[in-house]
């Protein structure tokens, strides 16, 4: 799974790569618009994180593209609509996500854990068999986020940040090419956050990740590139240094929410 | 070398309950006792599916009385068409009582032998997996697919008292004098109907394991414990739990088809709200999570019941109401749960400071 790759602003594999394009992209939940007009492009091989106070629309946006919450305006991935199609339609597109609170399957084994999360384009008559030894790809999927010794504990007794990582592993073995990780290291102690963003780095060479976060050292330590979100709107976007010396998105951190999308709104 | 072993415990656990249904309990118990105990297999065909149903797939299916009784009365119809038709009559007795000369249009197919076992497979298949569609899809589940499975039930108790039904009303079907020909009077037949209810078991119970132990089992418990996080793996939970809704619908059907002509007759009673719940009974003291649990819970609780009420009519309701209670509130894995339980107990005692081993079993799921 290691490469020598590592994830850039902008994507490291350039034209012609898998994509993510969101357009237009609008929550309307009973005229309060908790996401609005909000554009993101993604490349293959960007690390981006998506940033904001509370309430910005973050976890909406995620939301919005798996399909969970209905939205307008247009999700294209590498030239497939996603908008519109059931949640484990967009799935099978390769759209993987993970939730704030790790919901990993604590009665079955870290390997059935993995095993079902790389099957969902299994036949009947594969699924009515049992399971026999270790597929390759969850083998390697096993190593990749440190969990090949508990391969056999249910993943209810794993420690925290170890089902954040199990998740993470799920959406690889699912062949998700677009992680969608919603704040994956709150509640984290500091090294497993350190863990977590390395596993980040080696993954998202080959992948397109987007990860919701509150944790700023975290985010100046592994984005690649970087969109603020502020009452449901894309306020700026480029890499961590820009969006740091942007003054609207001082303002929004700094001054009042409320003050700092009057100004938005009027510019 | 493991699973080897495992394959052959399988197998030899498969020859002991074969030595003892087929073997020792027609030797040791009366005619009588065996046909008593030919019910309480069927019982356990049924919890055998809600097991699965239930336990593994988290759907409290409260209304398996409607597929019981689909089975029961179609095989009720064809016993009382092929009985008349012995005696060279247009329709069965209980008709002629009421007047009627023809038979009716909906009972015409059920002469035919081929047509009624199709019929007790194929119509649960068909119905269960159109509703189970129906009510999946549009994600209705816990205490509203309880409620709703539960209502189905009253419904068809209902219907099947309606006159123009000619289904004998609530007296239901009754009197049956042969099955396929083998006259129900003989100790021998009866006999027989006892082995087919045993065989059925097993079969039920391979079919289950195999269910269980697949992949389908192991996504079955996903979806049990997170419906949507499954829909985002790429899955649509609502076809997974439609099979095992299906399969326990169908065992429902067959355990009701082989139990009318087993006790004799069938009612409305026998299929509305409250032996719908009685099944649900013996799965939650067996322990709805493993593959044992249910049936062996079913045929216990059955049993029970036929004992105690034959000394305390009154009283055994009571006790049964409070053993429920008790497993429930305090052994949600029921009694199968309790060797784990012992298990735990006595490691505590052995090591002074074990690593947190979780439960083997699924304690405590999600209704």
């Amino acid at each position: 799974m290691s490469t020598d790759v590592e994830p850039v602003a902008g994507g490291n594999v350039g034209m012609g790569s898998e994509y993510l394009e969101v357009r237009g992209l609008t929550v309307d939940f009973d005229g309060f618009k908790a996401v609005s007009e909000v554009d993101l492009t993604l490349f293959q091989g960007d690390l981006r994180f998506l940033i904001g106070p509370n309430g910005a629309g973050k976890t909406t946006v995620i939301d919005a593209i798996t399909g969970l919450v209905g939205a307008t305006g247009s999700v294209n991935k590498s030239g497939v609509e996603l908008l519109g199609k059931k949640v484990h339609r967009i799935a099978r597109f390769g759209v993987g996500r993970t939730f704030q609170t790790a919901s990993v399957f604590e009665q079955l084994t870290v390997l059935q854990n993995l095993d079902i999360a790389a099957g969902a384009g299994r036949s009947w008559w594969t699924l009515l068999r049992r399971r026999h030894g270790v597929l390759p790809a969850i083998e390697e999927a096993l190593e990749t986020i440190g969990l090949a010794g508990l391969a056999d504990k249910p993943a209810g007794v794993l420690a925290h940040g170890q089902k954040q990582w199990l998740e993470i592993g799920m959406l690889l073995v699912q062949n998700a090419d677009v992680l969608l990780l919603d704040e994956p290291v709150a509640g984290m102690s500091a090294e497993e956050r350190e863990e977590t963003g390395n596993l980040l780095r080696r993954i998202g060479a080959e992948r397109t990740v987007v990860v919701v976060e509150h944790d700023m050292d975290f985010m100046r330590a592994f984005a690649t590139s970087v969109t603020v979100l502020a009452r449901g709107r894309v306020i700026a976007e480029g890499t961590v240094a820009d969006v740091q010396a942007n003054p609207k998105v001082q303002e929004v951190y700094l001054g009042t929410a409320a003050a700092g999308t009057e100004d938005l709104e009027a510019s | 070398m493991r699973t080897f072993v495992g394959r052959w415990q399988t197998w030899a656990g498969f020859a002991v309950a074969a030595v003892l249904l087929f073997g020792v309990a027609p030797a040791v118990l009366s005619s009588f006792r065996l046909g008593l105990l030919g019910q309480y297999l069927c019982y356990a065909i049924v919890a055998a599916g809600i097991g699965l149903a239930w336990g593994r797939g988290g759907m409290l299916v409260l209304g398996q009385g409607v597929f019981f009784g689909l089975g029961a009365y179609m095989m009720g119809m064809h016993l009382k068409i092929a009985d008349a038709e012995v005696r060279k009559q247009a329709v069965p007795d209980f008709m002629q009582i009421a007047g009627t000369t023809k038979l009716p249009a909906f009972w015409e197919p059920f002469s035919s032998v081929a047509f009624t076992l199709l019929a007790i497979v194929a119509l649960p298949t068909v119905i269960a997996v159109l509703l189970g569609l129906g009510v999946f899809k549009r994600r209705v589940k816990g205490a509203y697919f309880a409620i709703l499975s539960q209502a189905l039930a009253a419904a068809l108790a209902i219907l099947l008292v309606n006159p123009s039904f000619h289904l004998g009303g609530s007296n239901g079907l009754n009197g049956f004098r042969t099955f396929f020909g083998f006259r129900l009077s003989d100790p021998v037949n009866r006999q027989m109907l006892y082995f087919i209810a045993a065989g059925m078991l097993l079969i039920a119970v391979a079919v289950v394991r195999q269910l269980m132990q697949s992949r389908y089992g192991e996504l079955l418990v996903a979806v049990r414990d997170g419906e949507e996080r499954v829909r985002f793996l790429g899955y649509d939970p609502a076809n997974v739990k439609v099979v095992a809704y299906t399969a326990a619908a169908l065992f429902a059907s067959v355990a009701g088809a082989l139990f009318a002509p087993i006790i004799g007759f069938i009612t409305p009673a026998q299929v509305g709200v409250v032996p719908s719940i009685m099944f649900l009974i013996g799965v939650a003291i067996g322990g709805r999570t493993t593959l044992l649990g249910p049936v062996l819970g079913a045929i216990a609780v059955a049993w029970a019941q036929t004992t105690f009420s034959e000394r305390f009519p009154s009283g055994w309701t009571y006790a049964q109401g409070l053993l429920f209670i008790v497993v429930v509130g305090f052994l949600p894995a029921g009694l199968a749960g309790l060797g784990t339980l012992l298990k735990r107990w006595r490691r505590r005692d052995t090591e002074p400071a074990p690593a947190p081993e979780p439960e083997p079993e699924k304690v405590g799921a999600s209704t």
